[in-house]
């Protein structure tokens, strides 16, 4: 980045739903998928004469989000009504935080790539609102054969609104990524971009150096990325298209009005969306239906208390606590809580935290993954694991044995000793072992001369071999012996 | 020979429980004088007669089969349009919402229900309760029943006028900045505008949500607390609705006024009053002392900017409240065919103009449709109020139209706590003027809003308030009394105007009817 002609400066606006069983001022369902516009209610479809009334759990869920965000919670919040039409509003206006939002000033700190230190990014506001329904329609043609789904109207909406503190395309996949992460630990949203439960609007322009100072692009917003990748890829093409425009125009921040860009998954370009959608005066004004919302420190307590280790803290401990490197601890702490506590677990179970986290990732989560299957139902327990792994570390097994013994109690549902049974893995007598190897470094001149010139790989021809006289030879014993022997003659 | 119909509901109901009547008799009483006379009167949007009767024979079966029944078993009732009654329309008095039934009962209607009221129908009102005259209801007047020449007030017109013919005793009605009170009061009946929050606002469509109350309509202060007692409560579907014990108003209602002391504002006697309204009043004081009452001067200071606030607050909250009538998911819509027509046409012409800028500019059909419905689904009032609203809460206004009208707010608010502080009640006029005639105030709007001058400040301090009868001019017309209290004080405010209805009569004046009565009284 250092070699680029400019810096790279980028925003995001989140809106995340609320893992709520009902929506935020009605009682129905939030549940994805269901028929078009069966869960609805007079509430939640605007109907004449109706109230709305706040899901207190919602509430409770956001304050977790915030403090878990190390954001700022107001002890005194409001609702506000956004007005604006839409056939997909069908109050005509969107109850959503103006002014006093739940929360201010907060930040997340984002993984470095490979190694790099860990950034963090400022977060400007949080606050809930209501989500509006769905549209499905063609508005091009103009055409009259419009659907409407109000299922999802008035579902619990958190926006997350960072500072731009952001400087590159893949850090904003990144901080993306760590606050999905942090928002499944907390169970507060599943942030699943393909039911609609994460959504993701950027900000983005480029400071230039110039002779005269740092030149400004104009700020310009980019919707309808659809996925974490989108993101990072429609950001990625408008710094370049801003980086051209500016050779070509010198246009600066506040000389043209701020654009909208919607992102072409197809073309994979940004396309201007039409001005009048975004003129728009909200005309927001305190919400009168709804009484103001007081916070207590112990609200706020109880929200940190329930908190829990967060992923950062999570990697920090199994980098500090238990020797593991950056990549491994957070390749754990992102397979989520239950995955972290089974490593603990393996852990102590094995007394070999390196190991336990080689046996997650490589055997544990491929199982896992052909299952299709959570860590909480994976049917060995970290206790059964562990013992397999102390087998392979005594040099009971090697590590291809140690796999057939955990496929096989995977299989039969068995203990470790009887896998290790049933699979004829028995322990070879070390004087037996010592009597092999001798035998064998006795009819192989020319390995012992390879490896007494060095070459201690041609070993893994005595291995070999030793494993084909018996199979249940510890291939690292039989070499340790072996060079015992050769270091001897 | 009183008509069933002519009773107040205290009386119906005491005839009721000893079986003197049959709530079916009750019932067809009152419809009978509602068929007799609504045609002249126009009370009434919609009468349910078939749905009423059974209602009434259910409470008899109930009555016979010596059940426990609700205080109002066997009551009618009327209901203002702006109420919703599950299954049945309700209009707002709106060409948006004409054929528009609610798939749910407010919260008051079924209280009211299960109370055991009997609901006959339900009445006219200004559009959106958008007005102080009933003349603003997208489908007629209603006329006053003691001058047919003159307007019932309103918005809750229907409701007052239904009760002043006798064509029910008790009517629910809705009050935003009078809408109670005004109508009350120059339909010489009594009204209540409760303490915001006291009533669920849960299906009552809104008009300005930080100022809207349901209230009670009847020929009494007594009546008024019998129906307030089934209304008032708390209601977990409506967050602003207070979580307060209801007191028994009813039982309450007797007791010496020794002592109490009731406020008057000079400022209420000054202009614009007229003048038989001032002696009306003055004349109620005057009775309040008789009865031991203690008048003491006190100070309304910022009472003169309420209309100015009120007039900036509710049309703000109609504006957003209203949003939702765009012809998309219910109510009113354009017709699209010729919707579309006209798109294609201005298309046509501008396209052989060449005009390419206002081609791009043209309405999108779904802009149209919005446009279409509006215009044509509201009437003038409602748009005037929408626009007046939208603009106070625009950008580069907001701060100094809806802002500082909420400061004006505070400040009233204020005036009332330290008036409260000396005094129990305030008493004044409920309009500056008796019922004026039909037509005269609709071309002028200032005029027709400072109508609610004196009314206004209850509902921006959300207090509870009344109006009951105190007087007749001179061409027959009724005038009433305002009676202002602090919050949650209704039970002081009926018993109050229950003293006085105990020494006057004004309340039992009826107007003459215009067409044969109902039901003979036996006995």
């Amino acid at each position: 980045m250092s070699s680029s002609p400019y810096t790279i400066v980028v925003g995001l606006e989140v809106h995340v739903q609320l893992l709520t069983e009902s929506k935020l001022f009605c009682g129905c369902s939030t549940k994805f998928g269901a028929p078009p516009n069966t869960q609805t209610c007079p509430v939640c479809i605007g109907m004449p004469g109706v109230l709305p009334v706040m899901n207190r759990k919602a509430f409770r869920l956001a304050l977790k989000a915030a403090a878990a965000l190390h954001c700022r919670i107001a002890s005194f919040t409001k609702w506000d009504r956004k007005n604006y039409y839409y056939p997909d509003l069908p109050k005509g206006y969107q109850i959503s935080q103006y002014d006093l939002p739940l929360c201010r000033e907060g930040w997340l700190d984002v993984p470095g790539e490979d190694g790099e230190e860990e950034r963090r990014i400022r977060i400007i506001r949080v606050h809930l609102e209501e989500d509006a329904g769905k549209s499905l329609h063609d508005e091009q043609a103009g055409r009259a054969d419009s659907r409407i789904d109000l299922n999802r109207a008035g579902t619990p909406l958190l926006e997350i609104v960072t500072h731009p503190d952001i400087r590159s395309p893949a850090e904003a996949k990144a901080f993306l990524q760590e606050l999905k992460l942090l928002l499944n630990y907390l169970e507060v949203s599943d942030c699943n971009m393909q039911e609609g439960s994460l959504r993701v609007d950027a900000n983005i322009n480029l400071h230039i150096p110039t002779p005269d100072g740092t030149a400004a692009t104009p700020i310009v917003e980019v919707k309808n990325m659809n996925s974490f990748r989108a993101v990072e890829k429609a950001l990625a093409y408008e710094a370049v298209r801003q980086w051209q425009a500016f050779q070509e125009t010198g246009r600066k921040l506040g000389e043209v009005p701020k654009q909208t860009r919607g992102w072409d998954e197809h073309a994979e370009v940004t396309r201007p969306q039409r001005s009048k959608e975004e003129s728009s005066d909200y005309r927001y004004f305190p919400e009168p239906d709804l009484v103001p919302v007081t916070v207590t420190q112990a609200e706020i307590d109880e929200a940190e208390a329930s908190l829990g280790e967060l992923p950062a803290d999570l990697r920090r401990r199994l980098r500090q606590e238990y020797g593991l490197n950056a990549y491994d601890a957070e390749v754990l702490v992102n397979q989520g809580r239950p995955a972290v506590e089974y490593f603990r677990r393996l852990a102590a179970a094995s007394g070999d935290a390196k190991a336990a986290a080689n046996w997650i990732q490589q055997d544990v989560l491929r199982v896992l993954n052909e299952r299709q299957i959570a860590i909480t139902r994976f049917p060995v327990a970290a206790e059964a694991l562990g013992e397999v792994l102390r087998m392979v570390r005594g040099g009971r097994l090697d590590t291809l044995k140690g796999r057939q013994v955990l496929a096989h109690m995977l299989q039969y549902g068995v203990a470790p000793q009887e896998a290790v049974d049933a699979l004829g893995f028995e322990e070879v007598d070390d004087g037996e072992l010592r009597a092999l190897c001798r035998e064998l470094v006795a009819a192989n001149p020319k390995v012992i001369a390879e490896v007494r010139a060095g070459k201690e790989k041609a070993l893994g021809s005595l291995v070999g071999q030793a494993k084909k006289r018996n199979p249940n030879v510890n291939p690292a014993r039989v070499k340790e012996i072996c060079l015992e022997l050769i270091a001897r003659t | 020979m009183a008509s069933l119909c002519e009773l107040t509901a205290a009386e119906l109901s005491g005839r009721l429980r000893r079986g003197e009547c049959s709530a079916v008799e009750v019932a067809r009483a009152c419809l009978d004088r509602i068929a007799a006379e609504d045609a002249a009167v126009g009370a009434f949007l919609s009468v349910e007669p078939e749905w009423a009767l059974a209602q009434a024979e259910a409470v008899d079966r109930r009555r016979r089969a010596g059940e426990t029944l609700g205080p109002l078993a066997g009551i009618p009732v009327a209901i203002k349009d702006n109420l919703c009654v599950q299954g049945r329309v309700t209009s707002c008095a709106s060409r948006m919402l004409a054929n528009f039934r609610s798939p749910y009962h407010a919260t008051v209607v079924e209280r009211l229900l299960s109370a055991g009221a009997v609901i006959v129908g339900k009445t006219n009102l200004d559009e959106f309760a958008m007005g102080g005259s009933t003349e603003t209801s997208a489908f007629h007047p209603t006329r006053n029943p003691w001058d047919a020449a003159r307007i019932p007030g309103g918005s809750s017109g229907g409701s007052a006028a239904s009760v002043a013919a006798r064509m029910v005793p008790l009517s629910v009605g809705s009050d935003t900045g009078g809408s109670i009170r005004q109508p009350a009061a120059l339909c010489g009946i009594s009204g209540l505008k409760p303490t915001y929050g006291r009533v669920s606002r849960f299906g009552l469509v809104a008009f300005a949500s930080s100022l809207d109350q349901i209230g009670p309509l009847a020929q009494s202060a007594e009546d008024c607390a019998l129906l307030l007692e089934t209304l008032a409560g708390h209601d977990p579907r409506d967050s602003t609705s207070l979580d307060r014990p209801v007191p028994s108003y009813t039982s309450e209602l007797e007791g010496s006024l020794e002592g109490l002391r009731i406020g008057w504002v000079p400022d209420h006697f000054t202009e614009g009053l007229d003048p038989e309204v001032a002696e009306a009043v003055r004349e109620a004081l005057r009775a309040y002392e008789g009865l031991g009452a203690e008048l003491v001067e006190v100070s309304l200071p910022h009472a003169r900017f309420a209309v100015a606030a009120y007039y900036i607050i509710a049309p703000s909250e109609a504006s957003s409240n209203l949003a939702r009538y765009d012809g998309v998911h219910y109510g009113y819509r354009t017709d699209e065919k010729a919707m579309s027509a006209e798109l294609e046409e201005e298309r046509r012409a501008l396209q052989a103009a060449g005009d390419a800028q206002a081609l791009e500019e043209m309405d999108s059909a779904l802009v149209r449709l919005y446009r279409r419905t509006r215009a044509e689904g509201f009437g003038a009032e409602v748009k005037r109020r929408i626009m007046l609203g939208t603009y106070a809460l625009s950008a580069g206004y907001y701060e100094a139209y809806y802002l500082k009208a909420l400061k004006v707010r505070r400040l009233i608010r204020e005036d009332y706590d330290r008036a409260f502080a000396k005094v129990d009640v305030i008493a004044g006029p409920v309009t500056p003027a008796p019922a004026f005639r039909l037509g005269e105030k609709l071309s002028d709007p200032l005029a027709m809003y400072l109508f609610d001058l004196y009314t206004v400040g209850a509902n921006l301090a959300g207090l509870p308030a009344l109006s009951i009868p105190c007087g007749f001019s001179r061409e027959g017309l009724p005038i009433g009394l305002h009676l202002q209290a602090p919050a949650l004080e209704e039970g002081r405010l009926l018993r109050a105007a229950h003293a006085l209805q105990q020494i006057t009569d004004r309340h039992r004046r009826r107007p003459a009817s215009p067409g044969p009565g109902g039901t003979e009284i036996r006995g």
